[in-house]
């Protein structure tokens, strides 16, 4: 079977496309690299809408947690402290049984079970946690004289912030919000091995991977092309986020542009 | 029982892990800015490397490669007279006396091999995060100390033991706090690796049990397990960012950063 035929079988194999039958034995590595690529699209479809769905809970949670008042400051620290707190593995699987157990009383949290809006809901929360955490980082450190320039032009309330606050928010939070995404997509690898079932056989790179290297014994070749696959992800992460970086500074003099300085962290 | 077991179990791969993490990103960090070029290069090559791809990849790919390059190299020096392909197939094959742990050893000592192979694969990852720290905070030594040694008469190796180390530690500790939170929290992964830890036993405690077989039948629970852990861990990141924040205040105290500052200005 030539490798065009076998992109044509797996290469949608991760959504319900294409062969019903994962390949059993005579593993080439053709297959072995369409089948990791095509669950791929499973880590990109949880990280980006995670991030953007996330984006605007985070704002919230960011501008909610620096608030004077209690009522609004409290809840928004508990969030923070509790999904950033516990483990990102015991989160997946608490929500899994926690959808388990409503679905048994209600029959409308019938798709929460499975891994596509499951999952999702816990991602989102969780990367909404970290990048509050960042934007409440980012909005004590605006500089006072911004603030204060807007006072003195007659801005306040809803123009000050969505004109002055939050545009500078988002440049100084922006290289560490670069690395939070880098983070949540490594972080959808754990989607399948956390409960949520893969219906069908249709998981995610690492689900692949790791069936892969359960059948042939053998990590040397699946578990390389899933980190190249990664790699390769996290550039284009680093670039778009980049791209964005310098739209947000373009105001700034060419040398003080801040160049995005990666400071990796890591998993939660 | 073998909750609250599991529970020690998980304690003390943080206590074994922590340490032998930071050895290892101590190893890597000298060796990315050693003067041998090669040995530089392997120490940049396995910090970027383990910090491109997901850990879990890592954790789910170490565990059997270390298994198999460890039985690989028994194999070579205990069976020199077996002739035999290794790798047939989708099989890997080993001479009988070549396999790790035996065959006929006690279930203990599988059980202490499975979880030796864990805090090895914990130590690697979280030994590149922590050498990433580590190779941070030596350069954030002010350079004029060590100008300071050599002009002394301090050999490089010197001025590394006695000016460079000692100082770097006061930079190191909020990366190194950093990466203690996050082990904590990675510690679930140990399910993964194969090891019975709380998750595994809050998955086998909290299923559904009927009347046949135990004295304490219940439904599902294993929502209320999980919602446990999900307390303990709270609590224990909790705690320990309230000792490293003590730490820390203590270790800045009359060191020339802007944190010793505030606290010389607060007194």
């Amino acid at each position: 079977m030539s490798c065009l035929q076998t992109i044509q079988d797996y290469g949608l194999r991760a959504v319900g496309y294409g062969e019903r039958l994962l390949p059993r034995n005579d593993f080439t590595l053709c297959e072995q690299f369409t089948l990791i690529g095509s669950g791929m699209i499973w880590n990109i479809y949880f990280g980006v809408t995670a991030l953007l769905l996330g984006f605007f809970l985070a704002t919230a949670l960011g501008v909610g947690k620096a608030s004077p008042k209690r009522w609004i400051r409290k809840p928004a620290e508990w969030f923070i402290f509790i999904f950033r707190g516990s483990p990102l593995f015991i989160q997946f699987f608490f929500g899994y049984f926690l959808f388990l157990t409503l679905k048994s009383q209600y029959a409308f949290f019938d798709p929460f079970t499975a891994a596509w809006l499951g999952a999702l809901i816990v991602l989102f929360c969780n990367t909404s946690a970290y990048a509050g955490e960042i934007f409440y980082g980012a909005l004590q450190s605006i500089p006072k004289g911004d603030v204060e320039a807007a006072d003195a032009y007659g801005l306040s309330g809803w123009a000050r912030f969505r004109r002055v606050i939050w545009p500078t928010m988002l440049r100084l939070a922006w290289p560490a919000y670069t690395n939070e995404a880098i983070f949540l997509f490594h972080a959808t690898t754990l989607v399948f091995f956390s409960g949520f079932p893969a219906w069908q056989q249709r998981g995610d790179a690492l689900y692949y991977a790791n069936y892969f290297a359960d059948k042939t014994f053998n990590p040397f070749i699946p578990y390389p092309i899933l980190a190249g696959y990664f790699i390769i992800l996290t550039l284009v992460v680093i670039s778009i986020f980049g791209l964005i970086n310098g739209r947000l500074n373009r105001h700034l003099p060419q040398e003080r542009k801040s160049r995005l300085g990666l400071r990796m962290q890591i998993i939660r | 029982m073998a909750i609250y077991w599991s529970l020690l179990v998980v304690l003390a791969l943080l206590a074994i892990t922590a340490p032998l993490a930071l050895l290892f990103g101590f190893g890597a960090a000298s060796a990315a800015r050693s003067s041998i070029a090669p040995l530089r290069w392997f120490g940049k090559t396995y910090i970027a490397l383990v910090r491109g791809v997901p850990d879990i990849a890592f954790f789910l790919f170490f565990v059997i490669a270390l298994d198999q390059g460890i039985e690989y190299l028994r194999h070579k020096a205990l069976c020199p007279a077996w002739d035999q392909p290794i790798r047939q197939g989708n099989d890997f094959v080993v001479c009988q006396a070549a396999k790790m742990p035996l065959g006929n050893a006690p279930q203990w000592v599988h059980e202490t091999y499975g979880f030796t192979l864990a805090v090895l694969t914990f130590a690697i990852v979280f030994g590149a995060f922590a050498a990433n720290v580590l190779f941070g905070a030596m350069r954030a030594v002010p350079r004029a100390q060590l100008e300071t040694a050599e002009a002394y008469g301090m050999s490089p190796r010197q001025t590394f033991r006695r000016v460079l180390v000692p100082q770097m530690w006061v930079y190191a500790l909020p990366g190194l706090g950093n990466l203690w939170m996050v082990l904590i929290k990675a510690t679930p992964l140990l399910f993964l690796l194969g090891v019975e830890d709380i998750v595994y036993w809050a998955r086998e405690l909290g299923g559904t049990k009927t009347p046949r077989f135990t004295d304490y039948p219940h439904g599902d629970w294993r929502m209320w397990y999980f919602l446990a852990l999900l307390v303990f861990y709270l609590i224990f990141t909790r705690i320990s960012e309230l000792v490293l924040d003590r730490v820390m205040r203590r270790l800045t105290l009359g060191q020339a950063t802007t944190g010793g500052e505030a606290q010389r200005n607060a007194a």
